[in-house]
């Protein structure tokens, strides 16, 4: 039973920090823009396939480095020659742009890529188990996945409260025009945190890839949940996001590592139903089962109970 | 310095300014006078590129009309916004720092300084900004602009809302900037602190200055006080 814990946590912590590396661009983005980016995930999946196609040549350490790069860059030319172009026509058209964004580089990932799925590897350097517990295996890789993001995160946090730049992300956000008249040009700062942003998201699809496989589709798999994630952690909200990417990691992992389902609860409270019922789906149904929408079960919770998120604040 | 000349601005369709021209020396305190609503915030913001302008802004010789705002405070514009727009979740310390354009700027004042000045915002140094009190609000974003060196200040009611006490302090240290070379265009609408310190008076009214002469000249001035100014 401890194993079984033990083991669900570290895999909750790593699909939670993966998770908050995709959040973190997203909550900063739309914080300073007041716009959700549809295209966010689709970012990921791009520093899966550059750091795919990058491996093959020169291996997986130099398309850790490199694929986020590419997809920075790709995400502030994004921002500078079309979502601010398409900021001054309002939230609704930034939003269908984006969208829009999504679906164009899926398509061009098919186009370029092929639709099956790519054979991204880890690197053989972390190719051992990281430690063994209760007879089951911590494989290296994992470790290496928790490692980067911790780091990424400690780096983002003193990035965006103890130096310069950060603190002046920080007022831009709420205050652009007092922070232009300071002479900081608002519209560049917004340019870097958007490419920024993309290339963590770019980061997360250069680790994430090898483990969670790398094909078309695998924008649309995370996004969604991301999406959850910045809802519930509360809109604009980083603390939040990164509190509500550790709870859906986890929870998921809990629910996919527990062994019960509506048998057991109904078995306790001493009830039995056919085999040949109609509901029997649902009188079988188990928590592992259930695990992939659970955010979703998540996200309607909060939005009743806590419209706002955990940390966002009520608007004026 | 300054030279506005023939400066239109619109809110929509609303003409708002109608050809205004001014000017402003080195070293010199200007003030710009008149009711509420005639324009006077409109000109500055103008100046500053918050508003469309259309007309000739020219500043140390180099025309600016139509230049980005952090393009014409990196020339050495600094602007106080009446609503002062103090970063409140920043502390007082950080405040200051947004006002340096970079890390290695070496100008006319530095944060020890400023917090010599300052004695209030020294010991709240590491407390958020959006605690302090209108006063000490007023003082740090005073000070955050000073701290980009500028070379002409605009200030928007800087005693608005503010003690006797305060009032007073701000009107020292405006003398106290305008020694050190720093030009002020100061819109104010308490008349007695404008003609204590300004060295130039421009008295404005529907969208246009009606008025220029000096503290002296306008006290003589008795119906462009009643027309213009008093209530």
């Amino acid at each position: 039973m401890l194993d079984v814990f033990i083991f669900a946590t570290l895999n909750g912590l790593v699909t939670g920090l993966l998770l908050f590396m995709l959040a973190s661009g997203l909550t900063l983005i739309f914080s300073m823009m007041g716009v959700l980016n549809f295209a966010h995930a689709s970012f990921y999946m791009l520093g899966a396939y550059f750091a795919y196609s990058i491996s093959l040549y020169f291996g997986f350490w130099t398309g850790l480095i490199f694929a986020p790069l590419i997809v920075g860059v790709l995400g502030a030319f994004v921002e500078r020659y079309g979502l601010r172009r398409v900021h001054q026509a309002g939230h609704v058209a930034e939003l269908v742009f984006t969208f829009g964004l999504a679906f164009l580089i899926e398509e061009a990932v098919q186009f370029f890529w092929g639709p099956g799925t790519k054979n991204y590897q880890q690197p053989e350097l972390l190719d051992f188990p990281l430690f063994t517990l209760f007879g089951q295996e911590f494989p290296a890789y994992r470790g290496f996945m928790i490692g980067i993001s911790i780091t990424i995160f400690i780096g983002l946090y003193y990035l965006l409260t103890r130096s310069r730049i950060g603190i002046i992300i920080q007022a831009a956000i709420t205050h652009p025009k007092t922070v232009a008249n300071l002479g900081h040009n608002v519209p560049l700062i917004f340019m870097g945190v958007f490419g920024v942003g993309t290339a963590l998201a770019g980061v997360a699809g250069v680790i994430a890839g090898p483990v969670l496989t790398t094909f078309p589709g695998m924008a649309v798999v995370l996004g969604s949940i991301v999406f959850v994630i910045v809802v519930i952690g509360g809109l604009g909200s980083l603390a939040g996001a990164f509190i509500a990417s550790l709870l859906i990691g986890l929870l998921q992992s809990y629910a996919i590592a527990s062994d019960v389902g509506v048998p057991d609860l109904l078995n306790l409270l001493g009830l039995e139903f056919a085999r040949d019922h109609p509901l029997t789906d649902l009188w079988t149904m188990t928590l592992p089962q259930i695990a992939p929408i659970l955010p979703f079960l998540l996200l309607v919770l909060v939005l009743i109970f806590r419209p706002t998120g955990l940390l966002g604040k009520r608007e004026q | 310095m300054l030279e506005v000349a023939d400066l239109h601005a619109y809110y929509g369709k609303s003409h708002i300014l109608q050809g205004v021209s001014f000017q402003v020396q080195e070293g010199e305190i200007v003030s710009l006078l008149g009711r509420n609503g005639v324009g006077r915030s409109t000109t500055i913001k103008t100046i500053m590129g918050e508003v469309e302008p259309h007309g000739s802004i020219r500043f140390k010789g180099e025309e600016i009309a139509g230049k980005k705002s952090f393009e014409i405070a990196n020339l050495g514009i600094g602007y106080v916004p009446e609503n002062r727009d103090i970063f409140p979740t920043l502390t007082v310390r950080q405040n200051l720092q947004l006002g340096l354009k970079s890390m290695r700027q070496e100008g006319r004042w530095n944060l020890e300084e400023v917090f010599s000045m300052f004695p209030n915002l020294a010991e709240r140094a590491d407390v958020v900004g959006g605690v302090l009190s209108g006063g000490e609000q007023q003082m740090l974003c005073m000070c955050r602009t000073l701290m980009g060196d500028p070379d002409m200040i605009m200030i928007d009611e800087p005693t608005e809302g503010l003690a006797p006490k305060i009032v007073a302090q701000v009107a020292n240290l405006l003398q106290e900037i305008a020694k050190r070379g720093v030009a002020i265009l100061l819109v104010e609408q308490k008349l007695n602190i404008a003609l204590k310190i300004s060295h130039r008076l421009y008295v404005m009214g529907h969208g246009q200055v009606i008025y220029e002469g000096t503290p002296d000249s306008l006290m003589q001035a008795d119906a462009v006080r009643a027309e213009w100014l008093e209530v």
